[in-house]
């Protein structure tokens, strides 16, 4: 595997694989957000007990999740730049934050908007809501840590200790509604023995899940050009490229 | 389709405010950080030519100016 991999430490060739992704990513990703959308606003059927609003979980659930997903994903990427000295593996770890941020924006923002509904109010104090919002708050962090420093080098190690620190933040929000008593409902589909779910609600979620993560990873790989555009300026290449580019257009 | 006509759609069952607002912001944020990284990107490109320019045009004139002080 190192073998495969260590070429893409060059940050040509990470560039590279960025442009050839970014296509299938896009368009895998457009496809099932917007099928999960329609199936699931349109076709699922309705709740027994919360009627139609429970439509939200087909885009809370996913950008919950992916919030959290991408938090990890993150933080390895940090962890690759400080055991490997990657500068490649800070890139990504910065182009990420932004995209995980919006994703805990999102899952608060419809969280909120559900929760208003059905438990009366748009926000609680409560473990579940509580440590999510911490998460964007670390999120925030990282990017802030990242911009505080005029070395790049420098910022990606001081932002990577950061975000591996705030790990310890991913299994308190996953088992946030086992340890405290809290309003919000406990997993549904991470309980892989016996989802709790019907299956004709539990499809279209999947599919959207999907959408989603496609998504962060086409909004990565363009986030993640730019950061290598930003620090390489001065190579040559990418000083071809900024000539091809505006030649094109 | 779970709905009878398309205006029940819109109503969901009385939670048109609270579907539809979350859905709205969802995507509006998605396609605002999309809009967003593309625009930054390109003007990275840009700034990147402009720098490139301005190195050409700084040789160029230290070459002139080293070239009239050598008479």
């Amino acid at each position: 595997m190192w073998k495969w991999l260590h070429p893409y430490a060059k940050t040509e060739n990470a560039y590279q694989l960025c442009v050839t992704l970014q296509p299938w990513l896009w368009v895998s990703a457009l496809l099932c957000l917007a099928v999960g959308t329609v199936w699931g606003l349109a076709f699922a059927p309705q709740d027994y007990q919360q009627g139609d609003s429970f439509r939200i979980i087909y885009i809370h659930v996913p950008s919950a999740m992916l919030s959290m997903g991408t938090y990890v994903a993150m933080a390895i990427a940090a962890l690759v730049g400080m055991v490997w000295q990657w500068r490649t593996a800070y890139m990504s770890m910065i182009a990420m934050a932004p995209v995980g941020a919006v994703m805990t924006f999102v899952a608060l923002f419809t969280g909120a908007a559900w929760g208003k509904p059905m438990w009366g109010a748009w926000w609680v104090w409560d473990a579940r809501l509580t440590s999510e919002l911490i998460l964007l708050f670390l999120y925030i962090g990282v990017i802030a840590l990242y911009g505080a420093f005029e070395d790049k080098q420098q910022a990606g190690k001081a932002a990577g200790v950061m975000a591996l620190v705030g790990v310890v933040n991913i299994p308190i929000i996953h088992y946030s509604v086992e340890w405290w008593n809290t309003l919000h409902q406990g997993a549904t589909i991470s309980k892989f023995d016996q989802p709790s779910i019907a299956p004709e609600m539990l499809w279209p979620l999947l599919v959207s899940l999907l959408g989603f993560a496609f998504f962060i990873g086409a909004v990565t790989t363009i986030r993640l050009r730019s950061e290598i555009v930003r620090r390489e300026m001065h190579r040559p290449w990418v000083q071809k490229l900024a000539q091809a580019t505006s030649e094109n257009s | 389709m779970q709905f009878d006509s398309f205006s029940a759609f819109l109503e969901m069952g009385g939670y048109a405010f609270y579907v539809w607002l979350s859905f709205g912001v969802t995507f509006g944020v998605m396609i605002l950080l999309v809009v967003l990284s593309y625009r930054q990107h390109k003007g990275l490109l840009k700034s990147v030519l402009k720098e490139q320019q301005r190195q050409v045009r700084i040789k160029e004139a230290r070459e002139k100016s080293h070239a009239s002080s050598a008479r």
